[in-house]
């Protein structure tokens, strides 16, 4: 079985991104750039998979510009076989994005679709389970736990109240929510190994999917900022500060 | 226009967050709800709502059947709305898949029937957006519009079936695992305290009950203390975990991370308690505490 891992980079976690003068967006000039944290986890996943012998061969794909090289580089250096670069400059929805996987997926029959529940910068949550119902496919989202049986993987999800765990017949769609590993560390031996596994590019317009955005953003803004607060000096004050400042409690 | 809702039953009761959603959905004219299993009395009783379609037989656990069932019904609707809860967000992108349109999550303010502030970059930015689909797919952040009442409504109930629902490629529910707690729901609480990191571990992590007891609190909890085992993953407050805008919201021994803020920052009063005068939690603190929090907590706790 082979597992494929669809990727983004984008603005590093630890970054606090500027809305941009014009108000078009966030500023992304010299901003640190990495691979989504979830995607990590689903790589990891992934990875894990084919170590414990559920699965032969692990592939990631970004959809993407040229810059996006690096992220594949660094999946493979954790230990991912092989990458694919969908080539394009434009911005897509995952509506778009899920179109272009679907095409990439049927040519590429993986088993499973491992891949993050949430990319970090448009904060969507939507690009699996979009792809899921375009391929007619069960989806496991928030994966918290994933086992192997066969045809069958048993996956347990974060759900509002707990968890719940959920047989699911393959191919299927994965989502990966934080809890489900720890990221390995690319070492170094590996990162100068990665640079020689196979890195396929192609152009997204080869793919003749629609990738048309259905939303157009008309503004970006900054979120109110708080007032300052005040720094008490017992518990006393903040009691009874609670009490007939704030009043609420 | 019309709008259906998808409702989430908890207990026989709506869940705050679909109450929620039943109130954005106002904005856009006529709305009816979807209730999958128990629950359409409840549902019939909410102010504001025309029709209960109830399909007995799904469940909201499913995304796969219950995106089918929507999809079939959807011709009818501009607005087909849930709450932003991982329910919400489980199905209703699904079923955006199935009418290939692109679902527009976490609404935080609705301009008009098209157009929608959403937060991008863990809210760090509000981007307004438009959509030109025809039928809009929608999830609603609970803590952005009051909810409806519980009761005052009487809507009609009609039975939909789904007789494909066999038939839909699906994953099948072994076991759920919920939580018990007689505390209040975090998303609902008027009072949360959250602890992080800083409490040390699982047995300290208790320390903030006897005072959640007092102040009728939910507890929350950063991802560093979920992920060191001091809490169960659904109290997680955050871009990944609940968001809450709870009238008080006390965050113990917790950083404040932007991820964190991301899930608390729209609370009415925040009080923060941590020994780093640095610590970015104080930047968005109306009261914050510089102390030991072993030392702050006992003494909260008899101060209340
Ligand atoms: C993709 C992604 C998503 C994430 N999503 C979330 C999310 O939804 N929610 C979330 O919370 N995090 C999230 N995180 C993690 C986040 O980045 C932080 O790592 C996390 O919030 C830190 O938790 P913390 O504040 O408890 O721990 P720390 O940052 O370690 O802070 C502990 C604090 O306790 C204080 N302290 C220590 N001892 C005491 C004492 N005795 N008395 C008083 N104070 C004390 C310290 O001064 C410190 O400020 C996410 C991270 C990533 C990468
Ligand atoms: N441009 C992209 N290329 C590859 N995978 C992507 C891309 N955008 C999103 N994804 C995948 O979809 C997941 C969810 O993204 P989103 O729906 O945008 O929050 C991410 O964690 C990735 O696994």
């Amino acid at each position: 079985m082979k597992v494929l891992v669809p990727i983004k980079r984008v603005v590093d976690y630890n970054v606090k991104v500027r809305v941009s003068a014009d108000g078009s967006g966030v500023d992304t000039q010299g901003v640190k750039m990495s691979m989504n944290p979830f995607d990590e986890i689903a790589v990891e996943e992934g990875i894990r998979l084919r170590e414990s012998g559920a699965a032969k061969e692990v592939v990631v794909v970004t959809i993407g510009a040229q810059a996006a090289q690096d992220v594949l580089r660094t999946a493979m250096a954790m230990g991912a076989d092989r990458a694919i670069l969908v080539k394009t400059d434009e911005t897509l929805e995952p509506r778009a994005v899920a179109n272009a996987l679907k095409a990439i997926i049927e040519r590429e029959n993986p088993g499973i679709v491992s891949m993050g529940k949430q990319a970090i910068d448009d904060d969507m949550n939507a690009t699996g389970q979009i792809l899921a119902a375009k391929l007619g496919w069960p989806q496991a989202t928030f994966a918290s736990k994933v086992t192997i049986n066969g045809e069958r993987a048993e996956v347990t999800r974060e759900i509002d109240g707990g968890s719940a765990t959920y047989g699911v017949p393959l191919p299927a769609i994965i989502t990966a929510d934080l809890r489900l590993n720890e990221p390995r560390y690319a070492s170094l031996p590996n990162i100068m190994k990665a640079r020689k596994k196979p890195l396929e590019t192609l152009e997204l317009s080869s793919l003749n999917v629609d990738t048309a955005s259905r939303l157009t953003t008309i503004s970006v803004a900054e979120p109110a900022e708080r007032q300052a607060g005040v720094m008490l000096n017992s518990v006393a004050e903040l009691v009874e500060k609670l009490k007939t400042e704030a009043k609420v409690i | 226009m019309t709008a259906l809702v998808l409702l989430e039953i908890e207990n026989g009761a709506v869940r705050q967050a679909s109450r929620s959603a039943v109130a954005a959905a106002g904005a856009f004219g006529t709305v009816d709800v979807l209730v999958l299993g128990h629950g359409a009395e409840a549902a019939a009783r909410l102010p504001g709502v025309t029709r209960v379609l109830h399909a007995e037989a799904l469940s909201d656990a499913l995304a796969e059947p219950a995106a089918a069932l929507l999809a079939d019904i959807a011709s009818g609707y501009t607005h087909i709305i849930g709450a932003a809860t991982a329910t919400g967000k489980n199905i209703l992108p699904r079923l955006a898949g199935l009418l290939d349109v692109q679902p527009i999550p976490d609404v935080i303010a609705i301009n008009d029937a098209d157009t929608f502030i959403r937060p991008i970059y863990a809210g760090n930015a509000l981007a307004t957006v438009r959509s030109s689909d025809s039928i809009k797919v929608i999830t609603i952040r609970g803590a952005n519009f009051d909810p409806v009442a519980s009761e005052g409504g009487a809507a009609t109930v009609e039975a939909v079936a789904f007789n494909a629902a066999s038939q839909v490629n699906a994953a099948e529910l072994l076991s759920v695992n919920l939580s018990t707690s007689e505390r209040p729901e975090l998303e609902s609480a008027r009072v949360v305290i959250s602890g992080g990191k800083g409490l040390k571990d699982a047995e300290n992590f208790k320390l903030l009950e006897p005072i959640a007891d007092k102040l009728g609190a939910a507890i929350g909890a950063s991802r560093a203390a979920v992920d060191s085992g001091f809490a169960p993953n659904e109290m997680q407050v955050g871009q990944t975990g609940k968001i809450v805008a709870p009238e008080l919201y006390i965050a113990v021994g917790l950083s404040g991370a932007i991820q964190h803020l991301a899930g608390m920052k729209d609370s009415r009063v925040i009080v923060a308690i941590n020994l780093d005068p640095e610590a970015p939690i104080f930047r968005v603190a109306d009261y914050g505490l510089v102390a030991d929090l072993f030392t702050v907590l006992p003494e909260l706790e008899s101060a209340l």
